[in-house]
């Protein structure tokens, strides 16, 4: 069976709201896929119809090329991390990993593999209720490696981690990529992905409204733009609009130029004699790509129901 | 658009099973590792066992007359109510006696100031024939209250019946009451076996059964009889009960009487068996207010005459076991409430602590994707949890609280300490261990269904505790349809009264006597259990988790 996840043309509404609009990406193995995008893009319910916790009105979600539930002992298939704190407070950690393991016939031997993996040492014979979020996530790893499965599906793994634990939690995701494991990892903020993730599937409106590598959406977020240094932002700015670029103030001496090449703009520079001490070609950060990509979708969310349901 | 060079990852491990065995197996380790429910497990069958005890306690036999026996005791020790009119001759040795039995009729007995004048009672009495108005042939031990005895008889509403020794009683072929063909009925006497036989023509002869007296002496009494049990119509009004027992009388006129075998007198001697005189009988036993239970005086109307040779025969009374109108027992057992209402918290948390705190029930679901079997594997494991803890509650309930009846003067033949082995005991004991367990199967399927468990635990205590308590106080017609139709019918197997088809009795919810019988009402709560589960699967199968 093929580590992968392929979701097709996911539909899914809940009352008036439409949370999932034609979602649609596939995650391969041996790489981090970050699964990014605002807060009510649809990543969560993205997961659980993955799952077979929700049924989708439309579309379908394979992993492996199997729907979830003709899965047999679903475990050794597919590793997933929901919610961290979906514990019994008055049941161990140990315990806790004791009876998902039981579920799929999986002996003690291995919740003791995956307790030292997980780096949760001698605190797993404390009840879960006292544990800190940090903690919940290593057990949620804990779990999620139970039936040492292909494909990894963590949703917001880095969720209050200390910064220890979010170079912990990278370095271990790493690794299993490189064991070939598929691993798809949501979150909603960029930074958390931006060392992290190969690939990125980025959500908005319920909708995957890219799908890309990191490079690739690095280089599209930055092509044909100019970063432009000068003391003299606003005749700088008046000339080149005139010029017909689009000039955007981004630091105090800083604007970004789109829609003009670099010796175009030099030129108008010294027609209309406005003094500058640099002219470089724009570098994106993740963070700015992501906001370019997801600015229509935040927006689009504060508009009325009947917009939403369209 | 990625590399595929990449080789897939595939794990070394063997994968697992996950069949139902591993389901019920993590649902186990669920239920052993939070500490509170183990608790909840040991502390239920306890305050059972306990609250049991305390109402026995309670139960003072001497402020009560019925904890005495009011009457005679049978061959094997039990209270029995033995009273009517007999036409009998000695018989020694073997020999037999055939009648044709042609009318049965009944008549009231007035009592002290007349019968009700009009209203419900009136109404209910119609005529005198009870179903168990009972006349034909009885061969007897002597004539002392008690005695062992075998007779055919024909009956008010039941046909023809054989009955021996007041407990046992078998159908003949012969219908009731004979209208326009007489009812030939016959009794052998061969050693300690008495056969029984009847016939629609004095010709065709049908055994009906035979009864095994041992011990039976060479001389019995042998002869006629008839005999009719009062009319009770003690029933419960709102939050009060009413009514009483009117004493009737049943007339029988018999004919072709003949004898074969050792008979060696000619004339028949006529005596009221049981009857109860100021002097030497116990007063009337009340059994509520306004009811005087029959047969302390001698009926007006009873006796015998012959007319050439047909004979007609009137008795009151009954010959059959006696029911007592109390249960301690039975009514004590209702101290494993208190355990019951723990196990129904308990199988409630064993589901909703899932949909709590982050919905734990998707990793339930996540890990095995086939939801009624997680649903049925839960329940499995509530359900013989809870049937383990309520069997030892209870056992210990049945045991001790039996004994300290006796103790404190509980008359053995009225209100015998069953072992816990018997029958009886088994069914209370059993019956309340299986009680607690489909409770707490009920409480898993309200909890899935509700998802939370103020919800569960209010439902199912409203469906089963709720009616049980609303039985008492409601008038006798819907108290018992809510005692045959809500799972508080299971409630009967806590029923400590031993009762007879062949006695009328008066069942009073107040006085803990349920409509159906221990079993048909442990299976209404089974069918609520499993219906319940049922819905919980199917809803769990079609929505979102």
């Amino acid at each position: 069976m093929e580590a992968t996840i392929e979701v097709s043309g996911l539909r899914k509404r809940f009352g008036p709201t439409l949370a999932l609009d034609g979602m649609s990406f596939t995650v391969q193995p041996g790489q981090i896929t970050g699964f990014v995008g605002p807060n009510g893009a649809g990543k969560s319910t993205t997961m659980r119809v993955v799952l077979g916790l929700d049924a989708a009105d439309e579309g379908s979600a394979l992993i492996g090329g199997q729907p979830y539930h003709r899965l047999r002992h679903p475990l050794s298939h597919v590793g997933s991390l929901l919610d961290a704190s979906a514990l019994q407070p008055g049941r161990t950690a140990r315990n806790h990993l004791l009876w998902l393991a039981h579920s799929q016939g999986i002996g003690a031997s291995r919740v003791d593999e995956v307790i030292a993996e997980a780096g949760l040492g001698k605190a797993v014979r404390r009840k879960a209720g006292g544990f800190s979020l940090g903690m919940r996530q290593r057990l949620g790893i804990a779990a999620a490696m139970l039936g040492d499965p292909p494909v990894l599906m963590l949703d917001e793994p880095f969720n209050g981690l200390d910064p220890e634990g979010i170079v912990w939690m990278r370095g271990y995701l790493a690794s299993l990529a490189g064991q070939g494991r598929a691993v798809l990892v949501s979150s909603h903020l960029m930074s958390e992905l931006q060392d992290t993730a190969d690939h990125l599937v980025v959500a908005g409106r319920g909708q995957a409204i890219a799908d890309t590598s990191v490079a690739e959406l690095l280089a599209a977020a930055s092509a044909d733009r100019v970063t432009l240094r000068t003391a003299a932002r606003a005749e700088a700015t008046t000339v080149l609009a005139h010029a017909g670029a689009t000039v955007t103030a981004s630091d105090r001496d800083t604007l970004t130029i789109a829609g003009l090449p670099t010796e175009r703009i030099v030129a108008v520079l010294a027609e209309g004699g406005v003094p500058f001490s640099e002219v470089s070609a724009h570098r994106a950060t993740l963070e700015e790509a992501y906001m370019e990509l997801t600015r229509d979708a935040v927006e689009f969310r504060a508009e009325p129901a009947e917009e939403i349901t369209r | 658009m990625t590399t595929s060079s990449i080789t897939p990852y595939r794990s070394g491990r063997k994968p697992g099973r996950d069949g139902f065995a591993q389901l019920l197996r993590s649902e186990w380790t669920k239920f052993r590792t939070v500490r509170g429910w183990l608790y909840a497990l040991i502390a239920a069958p306890l305050l059972a066992a306990l609250a049991t005890l305390a109402i026995v306690g309670a139960a003072n036999p001497t402020r009560n007359p019925g904890a005495q026996n009011p009457g005679p005791t049978g061959p094997n020790g039990e209270a029995v109510t033995d009273q009517f009119e007999f036409a009998h001759q000695p018989l020694t040795g073997n020999g037999s006696i055939t009648v044709a039995v042609t009318s049965l009729t009944g008549s009231f007995v007035a009592p002290p100031g007349g019968l009700p004048p009009a209203g419900w009672v009136q109404h209910s009495l119609g005529q005198g024939l009870q179903p168990w108005t009972k006349a034909g042939i009885i061969i007897k031990d002597g004539t002392k209250p008690g005695a062992a005895y075998a007779a055919v008889m024909v009956t008010g509403g039941h046909g023809v019946r054989m009955q021996y020794d007041y407990t046992h009683d078998i159908a003949g072929q012969g219908g009731s009451p004979p209208a326009a063909a007489p009812a030939w009925l016959r009794l052998t006497r061969s050693g300690d076996t008495i056969a029984g036989y009847d016939s629609a023509d004095g010709t065709h002869w049908t055994r009906i059964g035979t009864a095994a007296l041992a011990g039976l002496p060479s001389t019995v009494q042998a002869g006629m009889f008839a005999t009719s049990p009062g009319a009770d119509l003690t029933t419960q009004g709102f939050a009060s009960n009413n009514g009483g027992q009117f004493s009737t009388l049943g007339t029988a006129a018999i004919g072709h009487v003949s004898r074969q075998g050792g008979w060696t007198a000619s004339a028949w001697t006529a005596s009221q068996v049981g009857l109860l005189t100021k002097a030497n009988g116990p007063p009337g036993v009340h059994c509520g207010t306004g009811c005087v239970r029959a047969g302390s005086k001698p009926a007006p109307g009873a006796g015998f005459t012959a007319h050439g040779d047909t004979y007609t025969v009137s008795g009151s009374g009954d010959i059959a076991p006696y029911v007592p109108i109390l249960d301690p027992l039975g009514l004590s057992f209702k101290g494993t409430l208190v355990g019951l209402i723990a196990v129904i918290a308990l199988g409630a948390m064993f589901i909703t602590a899932e949909f709590r705190r982050g919905m734990m029930i998707r990793t339930t679901f996540v890990a095995s994707p086939r939801r009624g079997r997680v649903l049925a594997a839960k329940a499995l494991v509530i359900g013989s949890v809870t049937f383990v803890a309520g069997l030892a509650g209870a056992a210990v309930a049945f045991v001790a609280g039996g004994h300290k009846l006796t103790q404190s003067g509980w008359s053995a033949a009225v209100f015998p300490a069953w072992p816990l082995l018997s029958a009886h005991g088994l069914q209370m004991v059993v019956g309340t261990a299986g009680l607690f367990a489909l409770a707490a199967v009920l409480a898993v399927a309200a909890g899935a269904t509700l998802r939370r468990s103020a919800g569960a635990i209010a439902a199912v205590i409203g469906v089963i505790i709720v009616p049980l308590i609303l039985a008492t106080l409601l008038p006798m017609g819907p108290a018992q349809w809510l005692l045959r139709l809500t799972p508080a019918a299971a409630f009967s197997v806590q029923q400590g009264t031993q009762f007879y088809p062949q006695v009328s009795h008066a069942c009073l919810p107040y006085n803990g006597c349920y409509p159906l019988s221990p079993w048909n009402g442990f299976a209404v709560l089974a069918v609520w259990a499993v219906l319940a589960l049922g819905g919980a699967i199917y809803l769990a199968r079609r929505r979102d988790a």
